[in-house]
């Protein structure tokens, strides 16, 4: 008897230390809305064409595993967008001008890649700062359009991604050096200032993914153990009682949007000075009028990250996974825009997948508690 | 006086979109929603207006009828898709500014995805003509005639009609006001017997419908009857949220900041034509990002003094203080 009494309420503890872990309880309603994406995209395959869904779905959650190299090489600039679109969220700011940052960290490097002469050992590097500035100078702009303005930093960055974007289109397509008219594309860079390849064969996995991931351990060690981390997060949950506690809100705004803008930055440097699997090439880029669809990406990677550098690593890759086998599922008749409806299914499901992340908890929880109740009175009866 | 002419008839199909989906996202925001979907919502109604044109563009009807037929299609599916917003917001009590921001992805994904697969294009693409050469007797009027009657569409004069029902809503109706309440002080409102969530449901459900029909009206004065997956309404949504901040939440001021932005927008499409603009010599890209910029240095100038709902963007919750 009195071992089964010990074993169970060794149970109960389990359980409640169980939830009361913060992490774990993100990381399961994380799960719950990708499982719920997922369920929804193999629906919208089932009634797209019902012969190939299985086939389909198949690709999608397993493809990636095929083709690591590219999985981590598509991981990098949606884990650097995602990282500045976590920062900023974890003061409370809707950073929705991710794409604008990361296109002015792409032209910064390109420009700098192409126009500056540099020795070669040292032009990759100053290639990749010069992204962080340019990042970091368009997400100065709605930093301080919030903090002296009072504008709503959604508007205003989702201004800034257009006036960035017809910026970069005009700035590119005006020199001759950088643009390639007949291909309207942006030239080749000279193979210096591309990031170091590491080598996978049939892949374009570089060095950039090391550093993003080098980047998003430092901002969590920032975010944990430092003061400003500490405003910042305090800023977040209550911004009067941040600043009734001394702390300069606006001046943390401003910072806090110059380093958000300087991570998308670098997503964009990332992605651009990357060489590509043919020899001698490298990525281009291609003046279209269009918004870069990574910066919208990496708010998926935020929000399924829950804001947090490590999660936020972690859910870069998986986003990055299921593209890969997104694109591997249009073998059998689908098109890579399944993935896109996934990952915005997964993302509305997150926004409330707390609450139903706690209601599950709780059924379980009653469940528990009645079947221990059930236990217990047996146990009583035997006694 | 032709160049006047010219962007008077050019500007007004699409400053109508713009003040039809401002006004919806400004009755979803005095209920105390953020409406960040309405770039999705306008993008919904319209593909499904464009589809419906698709499907009966053959069959000889009037090309006008069509056009109404078609704003009901499209304010239908506005609503619906506005419902995905108003269940996450007000029941689940989500975050409104991420929930807006999925669907505003899940649209043009999901229209690429369709129409690549059954269409095999990147879009809908009709071909009936709803443009209006010249309105009988009215048209006819020296000035105002080519202003205003002439080189027009329909969805011109159904956005004033729109206009003016909003206006009375507004400002005229129980439901107005007891709307406006929610969005302000929703305890207060809810302590004499307004249910909140109601009422916050049927702000959305307005915004829904105003914004399906500014996006079918835009695929329409704008686009002429297509739409496109890769452009979308290419941040219409978005600009409209501005027009409603720089109108500060009231309909004619809406009307007039939808007139500004629409001016500047034709104005960048018509540099070409122009011959004073056109030799300035100035990138024709820069006259695209006017209307972004003076977004800008407009709301630089306006936010100070703000009068945003008080409640907006926080999900009501009956057991708070």
């Amino acid at each position: 008897m009195q071992d089964k009494n010990s074993t169970l309420k060794k149970n109960r503890f389990d359980f409640k230390s169980i939830r009361n872990m913060v992490g774990l309880s993100s990381f399961s309603s994380a799960l719950m809305a990708i499982i719920l994406g997922l369920v929804f995209g193999f629906l919208v395959m089932l009634l797209a064409k019902p012969g190939s869904a299985l086939a389909g779905f198949q690709n999608v959650v397993f493809g990636g595993f095929n083709r690591i190299g590219d999985v981590f090489y598509y991981a990098t600039p949606i884990l650097m967008t995602g990282l500045a679109v976590g920062f900023a969220f974890k003061m409370g700011l809707f950073n929705i001008g991710a794409s604008g940052q990361y296109t002015m960290g792409m032209f910064f490097s390109l420009y700098v890649g192409f126009m500056w002469d540099l020795p070669s050992s040292i032009h990759w590097i100053v290639a990749v700062l010069a992204g962080m500035i340019g990042g970091m100078l368009w997400g100065f702009m709605p930093g301080i359009f919030k903090a002296l303005l009072n504008v709503n930093e959604v508007i205003t960055s989702i201004m800034f991604n257009y006036i960035g974007m017809y910026l970069v289109d005009m700035l590119i397509q005006g020199s001759s050096v950088m643009y390639v008219s007949n291909k309207t594309r942006t030239n080749y860079l000279p193979s210096e200032v591309q990031i170091p390849s590491l080598g996978i064969p049939g892949s374009n996995v570089n060095l950039g993914i090391i550093l993003a991931i080098i980047i998003a351990i430092i901002l969590y060690i920032v975010l944990q153990k430092t003061t400003f981390g500490y405003e910042l997060k305090a800023t977040g949950i209550n911004k009067y009682a941040s600043e009734y506690a001394g702390m300069k809100g606006k001046r943390n705004i401003i910072i806090t949007m110059v380093i958000a803008g300087g991570l998308a930055g670098l997503g964009g440097a990332f992605a651009i000075l990357a060489p590509s699997a043919i020899a001698g090439s490298s990525m281009t880029y291609e003046p279209i009028n269009i918004i870069a669809a990574n910066g919208f990406n990496g708010i998926a990677v935020a929000l399924l990250g829950n804001s947090h550098p490590i999660g936020t690593i972690l859910s870069a890759v998986f986003i990055s996974h299921i593209q890969r086998g997104g694109t591997l599922a249009s073998l059998v008749g689908y098109k890579p825009e399944i993935i896109d409806v996934v990952v915005a299914v997964i993302i509305y499901f997150s926004a409330f997948a707390s609450i139903m992340n706690t209601t599950v908890a709780n059924f379980f929880k009653n469940h528990l508690r009645k079947k221990q109740k059930a236990s217990d009175n047996s146990i009583e009866e035997a006694e | 006086m032709n160049t006047i002419y010219y962007l008077i008839q050019n500007m007004l199909p699409v400053a109508m979109p713009l003040l039809l989906v401002a006004l919806g996202g400004m009755f979803s925001e005095i209920g105390g929603v953020v409406n960040i979907a309405l770039e999705g919502i306008m993008l919904f109604g319209a593909f499904f207006g464009a589809l419906f044109v698709l499907i009966v563009q053959g069959s000889g009807m009037d090309p006008q009828t069509v056009l109404l037929l078609g704003m009901l299609v499209a304010a239908v599916a506005g609503v619906i898709y506005s419902l995905l917003l108003s269940f996450a917001a007000v029941n689940m009590k989500a975050d409104q500014v991420i929930t807006g921001t999925s669907l505003n992805m899940l649209i043009p994904a999901a229209i690429l995805l369709f129409s690549k697969m059954f269409l095999f294009s990147d879009g809908v693409t009709t071909n009936m003509n709803f443009y209006i050469r010249e309105i009988p007797v009215l048209g006819k009027i020296p000035v105002l005639g080519p202003m205003f009657f002439q080189k027009t569409y329909l969805t011109v004069f159904i956005g004033v009609v729109l206009l003016i029902i909003s206006v009375i809503i507004f400002y005229k109706t129980k439901f107005g006001l007891r709307l406006r309440a929610c969005g302000e002080h929703p305890h207060a409102a809810d302590s004499v017997g307004i249910n909140v969530y109601k009422m916050r449901y049927a702000g959305t459900c307005i915004s829904g419908i105003l914004g399906g029909i500014g996006g079918f009206f835009y695929s329409v004065g704008v686009m002429d009857g297509n739409v496109n997956g890769h452009t979308g309404v290419a941040g219409f949504g978005f600009l409209a949220l501005a027009v409603m901040i720089f109108g500060q939440w009231k309909p004619m001021k809406i009307l007039f900041a939808s007139l500004f932005f629409a001016f500047l927008r034709t104005l960048a499409y018509s540099v070409a034509l122009i011959p004073f603009l056109n030799n300035l010599g100035i990138n024709q890209t820069f006259y695209k990002m006017m209307p972004y910029l003076a977004t800008m240095v407009v709301l630089a100038f306006t936010s100070k003094k703000s009068r945003a709902p008080k409640a907006e963007g926080v999900p009501y919750d009956k057991s708070q203080r």
